[in-house]
């Protein structure tokens, strides 16, 4: 399996290293310096590269790459998905205050992923449900694809082994899911309901899918007209933000980004709301918009001046849009209720609807 | 893992406020800022008593390790403190040892001696720490002593401990080859473990030490099957990935008879239900005429793989569900591997890194199933936000779906796509387009036009991977594109990529037949720049020389001897050589007339157009999922995925003697229930598994919902049945939409398979029933060993009460004749208790009510014994004492479990009192005292007795509401002048009151009483318990429950609900002949169900 785990930070420096077997040499990294340097980009490095002696596998997360090494055959993703889990770890354990409790304790007992004798004197479960809408939106303004991913997320503080169930009013809606491996398959496969004995803390219950083929309300349009000439270094450039089928609710937290192409030296633009940056040496715009009001919508034109003398660039930058939608689930899943069995108390129950864009892009 | 102590750095620091700030630099805050070079400093630190200090020079000296500096010369001062009492100064030598033992191996010596001792701790944690340090540290010598730790340890009554073992074992191997037959042996009595625990990580060791060695795994195969939905996540991953090979070995490949479709795949798709409906159909057919070619019947063990690894696609690990994914695709039948592409694409919104991993495998496995992925042909489009890689690799999966309908939304797509900022992802575009042309014929002219359009394109690299396209195109069918050629011809000014230039000029050489007039000014316009054209380029320069010289030698003799000169004299070697060896072709000369006469065959020959093929292609010969597969080259350690056999091995080989399909530990979590429902149900449970099968086959349950249902159940069962293959129906057939043609199809294949099922479990049955005959003795002892282990590992808070109690009572057991007349050892569970009727308890009247209870005080003793008992079965347990003689000064109490429902509270369990004065003197005043009562125990107390004369008795009744626990009630029975400390612990059984339910009630509440709720025993039914009267008689002695209504002679079914949470307690009991039978109890009450099963087992089998 995992011979040994170099961590590499942005600027190239082994930072950390661990051995499980004998120790490997930190000159093997060269091999992942090599493939960096031909991949320009971190996110370009081939995730699994093959050496003489090794297999070097890695992951890019937080600026910071963890690279396994390997010498014989093993399933890529075992690897992969097992340094996912080292990081997430690190997540857990650097980011949260109460780090005693982050570490695993269970693994003797009958259900591994919850320790035993966990007390709280505020008893309280949240859920968040969060969907993201990915979707590609073409010039035109038709849905090339859209479909919705979500989440819950949990925050369990509960004393004792509480045994919850939580039950939908349309669990039909849910195409796909995966479940933390708390949650009783068979009952979900027959009834449809979640049950499942919690984990301690932050963990994520379940990922679904919505299926492509349901109808996915899109939130948002933008209105974009952009122009290169041929004749002049000056183009014209203009988008324009506004709420589409948003079940009443308010649109926050929008971001524009894009990246111009190459031939686009500047570009001198004003917004109607919010701040925009353009950064010449990568050609990314960003537009920070904040929350849409539907009677003044928010817009950003100008001017972008273009290389003197140079063709027209043929491409037509994408609009990548972040955006959020609070109480609300796009595809209309709600919860219908959450019991607990096993223990005496009464908790208090939270559940959160939150809408997010996802990968939405907007082609132009 | 390393970076632990780095944070708890500062709290370890805080944690003793009164130690001195020693050696505390304000540098020591983090592990990635400081540098530590007082060696000295640490090693003074390691000396002394003082356990925070060594702790703080353990996490400094760790910290150095993690960073890679040299720790070594601090291996001394380390290794003194390996016996430190001290836990978590002793991990960080553990730490310290497996990293520099290696390097200094005199020194490390020293320390094993605290490991064997640490072998043999009580605590399971430190005995496998211990083993695992041990095992890790690299030093031959003691390669016995490791040797010896690991089959002791694989004997460890802790299955933590067995599990550390199995993680040695390729840790000793790595260390010495030569161990191997002893470790094969360990691993042999690993693999029989029945833990979950142990499960995956023994086949680990399988796979590194004797991956060979396949037929260790046929007794363990079903065993492993069934254990994985429980196994850890990691485990998973390595026992999937193993039965994937065994399965290769042992069974007969599930899709001979569609071979013949192979060459088309994408009919072969969906034409395969068709076929399987056939083969299936034909089967019966063919069993009783014997035809010359068998027909293929799934073995069931294959089915049984199957079908347990399919809930697996619902992990959230992405390695789970790859590794599933390929065990379908490499095993399933084809109408079957369809499940997997949706899990697949799930992955795709995973991080990058998964992204790239699972989009090779799609693209090796949509180029074989096509159709398996069509439906989710917009999932795979490309967004610009992708990484390059894997924009590519979409690209891939993109060009391998596309088919003659969905192409021309595909090429709209790509039309996006050569817009795109991302050149290296336009020119793979670009290619894929020409794939796209290559494969469907209808697009060609399309496709081709496209390219050509893109000549005209701005960007040099977009038009250069263009030509290089387009001149594969045009090599199919040049005739009909002189004028393209010549396009690309005007291309020779202004291109300047290389790759481009030569392949315009290979064209024009090549078809120069077709430019006649064009063909020689090129060539004119080359040897001007012939110096300073590239390598390639100069090749196709002498290339094209040369067939025009052939073909017009009139116009370019004196070019081509020109070029030929100007090449003869080029730097590099391979030009020279070419323009030699073209000369001589070419020029006729003295010699070499033979072969020029053939230089226009040899130069001019028609040549085949290239096929445009996936890289893909082919790759699936290494098994999915696996490294050598996303390298395309073998890795170290591959173990080739063995070809289907042709004759199926012989599947006896994977019975097995003491068959316990059942799990023995109670189930937790994901997907736990899969295998809960228990093997020997599985007859009964037909119709309903038949309705689990069924997403297998098909989506449109619905429609098929009628004729399923005529065939075969009664109307209560189809009506669940219609109802839930309706909601799985919508969940599925949106994915697979428009293919309503074959639903015909499909139902055919679906009866078929689902009668085939049948079969499969039939013989099932008939197979275990042999094994149970074949062997009583062995499976009893079993069982309880099992049993023991079991509960061990798993009921950490649980077990405690548990243990506890059953040994109290019987401490409490008076050792009277009178309960029980041929006790041997006395036990509240002897069935002796019950079967003299003379000792029968009171059976009060049906209906108690409080005034009613006042009454029955004046009931005795003898009078009851004449009460037939009708209504309700009676406790086994009878009547006990609360209050010897002795010690209540001549007041003796005794008390039974009346189980009627208590007319004041129905939570409360009813308990009766026998007062008998046995002294000279009038007990006066009698009640209940303040009882002191743990949490979740109420009494309600029996009205107080004034006067008891002496010789005579008195009853009354009391409720005492348990909790659902079996704690005992404590409370003090007071008279005038005394009171008594007594306690009543109730037997679990009479925590609950009988509920009545229909046979459907009953299966539809345990359907949801499963996983962890689910406790399952086998046991062996003695002579005496094989009549229905007994057995039920039994049963309902032990716990108060009500019988369900059955259909199977030989099962039993009981429901009762607990008194206090009035949770469901259903128990059944599969009796099979020769005595073997299997209980089971499903209750939201985890404790009350264990304790009920054993109470149930003692009773039977006593």
């Amino acid at each position: 399996m995992i011979h040994s785990l170099f961590l590499i930070n942005s600027s190239g420096d082994i930072f950390l290293e661990k051995h499980w077997k004998s120790v490997v040499s930190r000159s093997v990294c060269d091999y992942f310096f090599e493939a960096q340097e031909r991949a320009t980009e971190a996110e370009n490095v081939p995730p699994v590269i093959p050496t003489p002696h090794h297999y070097l596998l890695s992951v890019y997360r937080h600026k910071i790459f963890f690279v396994a090494v390997i010498q014989t055959e093993v399933p890529p993703l075992f690897v992969i998905e097992f340094l996912h889990r080292v990081v997430d770890t690190f997540q857990d354990y650097f980011g949260v205050t109460n780090v005693g409790d982050q570490l695993p304790t269970g693994q003797l007992s009958v259900v591994p992923w919850r320790r035993t004798g966990v007390k709280y004197t505020n008893n309280e479960a949240y859920f968040d449900v969060i969907e993201e809408i990915d979707a590609i939106i073409d010039k035109s303004g038709s849905t090339v694809t859209a479909e919705i991913q979500g989440v819950i997320d949990a925050c369990v503080k509960l004393t004792g082994m509480p045994d919850l169930t939580l039950s939908f009013m349309n669990p039909r809606l849910l195409d796909d899911v995966s479940f933390h491996p708390c949650v009783r398959f068979k009952r979900w496969e027959s009834e449809r309901i979640l049950s499942f004995i919690p984990p301690d803390g932050n963990f994520r219950l379940l990922s679904y899918h919505v299926s492509a083929q349901n109808l996915v309300a899109i939130p948002v349009y933008v209105k974009h007209s952009i122009s290169f000439r041929d004749s002049s270094s000056l183009g014209r450039f203009e988008i324009t933000v506004g709420p589409k089928q948003t079940m009443g609710k308010a649109i926050e937290g929008v971001t524009v980004a894009s990246q111009m192409p190459r031939g686009v030296l500047n570009m001198s633009l004003t917004p109607s709301q919010g701040t925009h940056t353009f950064d010449p040496v990568t050609k990314m715009l960003s537009w920070d918009v904040g929350k849409i009001n539907p009677q003044k919508l928010p817009s950003l034109k100008g001017t972008m001046s273009l290389q003197a003398g140079a063709s027209k660039p043929d491409e037509n930058p994408t609009i990548n849009l972040q955006f959020k939608i609070q109480q609300l689930a796009i595809s209309g899943l709600k919860v219908n209720r959450l019991d607990m069995y096993g223990e005496k108390y009464k908790p208090f129950k939270g559940i959160k609807y939150m809408t997010k864009a996802g990968r939405f892009q907007v082609r132009t | 893992m390393s970076a632990a102590p780095a944070y708890s750095e500062d709290k370890g620091g805080s944690a003793g406020p009164g130690e001195p700030e020693y050696g505390h630099d304000p540098a020591s805050g983090g592990i990635f800022s400081s540098d530590y070079k007082r060696h000295d400093d640490l090693k003074e630190m390691l000396d002394t008593n003082k356990d925070s200090l060594k702790l703080e020079a353990m996490k400094r000296i760790v910290a150095m390790i993690a960073r890679g500096k040299n720790a070594s010369d601090l291996f001394p001062a380390v290794v003194k403190n390996v016996a430190c009492k001290n836990i978590e100064v002793k991990k960080l030598v553990y730490v310290y040892l497996v990293r520099y033992a290696e390097e200094q191996q005199d020194l490390a010596l020293l320390s094993i001696s605290t490991f064997q001792r640490g072998l043999k701790d009580p605590n399971q944690l430190i005995r496998a720490s211990a083993l695992r340090v041990l095992s890790s540290i690299r030093v031959p010598i003691i390669v016995p002593i490791m040797m010896l730790a690991i089959k002791e340890a694989a004997s460890d009554m802790s299955p933590y401990v067995r599990k550390t073992a199995a993680h040695a074992i390729p840790k000793l191997y790595s260390l010495d080859s030569d161990q191997k037959d002893q470790l094969i042996e360990v691993i042999e009595k690993l693999l029989a473990d029945k833990t979950t625990l142990v499960a995956g990580s023994v086949v680990m060791a399988f796979e590194e030490v004797c991956p060979e060695r396949i037929d260790l795994i046929h007794k363990n195969y079903r065993k492993l099957c069934n254990l994985l939905i429980d196994v850890e996540e990691w485990g998973q991953v390595v026992i999937i990935s193993m039965l994937t090979r065994y399965a290769r070995t042992q069974f007969l490949s599930p899709t001979q008879n569609e071979s013949l479709l192979e060459e088309n795949p994408e009919k072969a798709f969906y034409g395969s239900e068709e076929d399987e409906a056939k083969g299936a159909g034909s089967e019966e057919a063919a069993t009783s005429t014997l035809p010359a070619r068998k027909p293929y019947v799934m073995d069931p063990d294959h089915r049984l793989l199957l079908r347990n690894t399919k809930p697996l696609l619902q992990s959230r690990s992405a390695a789970v569900v790859m590794a599933v994914a390929q065990l379908y695709f490499h095993l399933a039948p084809k109408a079957e591997v369809g499940v997997i592409a949706k899990a697949l694409v799930r992955l795709l919104r995973s991080h990058s890194e998964v992204q790239y991993v699972v989009l090779q495998n799609v693209a090796t496995m949509s180029i074989k199933r096509r159709g398996m992925f069509e439906p989710y042909l917009k999932s795979f489009y490309i967004r610009s936000t992708d990484p390059t890689q894997i924009k590519i690799l979409k690209l891939e999966v993109l060009t391998n779906l596309a088919n003659e309908t969905n192409i021309p939304t595909v090429l709209r797509e790509f039309q996006t796509y050569i817009r795109s900022m991302d050149k290296d992802f336009v020119a793979a575009t670009i290619q894929a387009i020409g794939r796209c042309a290559t494969n469907i014929g209808r697009v060609r002219d399309t496709c081709l036009n496209g390219l050509v359009q893109l000549l005209s394109n701005r960007d040099e690299l977009v038009v250069a991977e263009s030509v290089v396209v387009i001149k594969k195109l045009l090599q199919m069918q040049p005739a009909q594109h002189g004028e393209i050629i010549k396009h690309l011809a005007k291309l020779t000014d202004n291109i300047q990529v290389p790759m481009a230039r030569a392949s315009i000029l290979w064209l024009i050489g090549e078809y120069c037949e077709h430019v006649p007039r064009i063909a020689p000014d090129v060539l004119r316009k080359m040897a001007k720049s012939f110096t300073a054209e590239e390598d390639i380029v100069k090749l196709q320069i002498i290339n094209l020389a040369a067939k025009l010289y052939l073909t017009n030698s009139k116009q370019t003799k004196l070019l081509t001897q020109y070029v030929l000169s100007l090449a003869k004299y080029d730097q590099n070697y391979d030009i020279r050589d070419r323009a030699r060896f073209t000369r001589q072709l070419i020029v006729p000369s003295e010699q070499g007339g033979a072969l020029s006469r053939h230089a226009k065959k040899l130069f001019l020959a028609p040549k085949p157009a290239p096929v445009l093929e996936s890289s893909f292609k082919d790759r699936d010969h290494f098994q999915l999922g696996s490294l050598s597969h996303l390298l395309n080259a073998k890795a170290t350690g591959y173990q080739e995925l063995p070809d289907w056999p042709e004759e199926a091995p012989d599947p006896s080989v994977r019975n097995v003697e003491e068959e316990d399909l059942s799990l023995i530990e109670t189930h937790v979590g994901l997907l736990g229930e899969y295998t809960e429902v228990p093997e020997w149900t599985k007859c009964s449970n037909r119709e309903k598994r038949k309705e689990k099968e069924k997403p297998f086959y098909s989506d449109s349950e619905g429609e098929s919902g009628p004729t399923e249902s005529a065939d075969s159940d009664p109307e209560s069962e189809s009506k669940s049945d219609s109802k839930s293959s309706s909601e799985s129906g919508s969940g599925e057939s949106s994915s697979e939409s428009d293919d309503e043609d074959q639903d015909e199809d499909e139902e055919k294949g679906r009866g078929s398979e689902s009668e085939q099922s049948e079969e499969e479990g039939l013989k099932r049955k008939t197979k275990r029933k042999k094994v149970a005959e074949g062997l009583e003795g062995s499976s009893s002892d079993n069982g309880s060993d099992s049993n023991t282990s079991s509960s061990e590992s798993e009921m950490t808070s649980e077990s405690e009460e548990e243990q506890g109690e059953p040994a109290s009572w019987r401490r409490k057991t008076p050792p009277s004749g009178k309960r029980a007349p041929a006790a041997k050892e006395i036990s509240l569970l002897d069935l002796e208790d019950f079967t003299p009727p003379n000792v029968q308890p009171v059976s009060p009247p049906t209906v108690v009510s409080s005034s009613l209870a006042a009454d029955l005080e004046g009931l005795t003793l003898t009078d009851s014994s004449l009460v037939p008992s009708l209504l309700s079965p009676v406790s086994s347990v009878g009547r006990q004492e609360l209050l010897h003689r002795v010690a209540g000064e001549g007041l003796a109490v005794d008390y039974a479990f009346s189980r009627q429902p208590f007319s004041g509270d129905s939570h409360m369990v009813s308990v009766h009192i026998y007062f008998s004065n046995n002294a000279d003197s009038p007990v006066k005043g009698l009640h209940v005292g303040t009882p002191k009562l743990p949490a979740g125990i109420s009494i309600q107390e029996f009205p107080e007795i004034e006067s008891l004369a002496p010789g005579e008795s008195a009853t009354a009744v009391m409720g005492i509401n348990f909790g659902d626990s079996t704690q005992a009630a404590n409370f003090q029975l007071c008279t005038q002048n005394r009171q008594f400390y007594v306690s009543i612990q109730p037997p679990v059984g009479e925590l609950m009151a009988p509920v009545f339910m229909s046979e459907n009630e009953f299966k539809k509440e345990q359907g949801k009483l499963t996983g962890m709720n689910e406790i399952t025993e086998k046991l062996t039914l003695p002579d005496t318990c094989q009549s229905d009267h007994v057995v039920v008689q039994k049963v309902t002695a032990t716990a108060n429950l009500g019988r369900v209504p059955c259909g199977t002679s030989s099962e039993y079914r009981f429901a009762g609900r607990t008194l206090t949470s009035g949770s469901l307690v259903l128990l059944t009991l599969d009796a099979r002949p020769a005595g073997a039978a299997q209980l089971t109890v499903n209750s939201e009450k985890m404790v009350i169900g264990t304790m009920l099963v054993k109470d149930v087992i003692q009773a039977l089998t006593q």
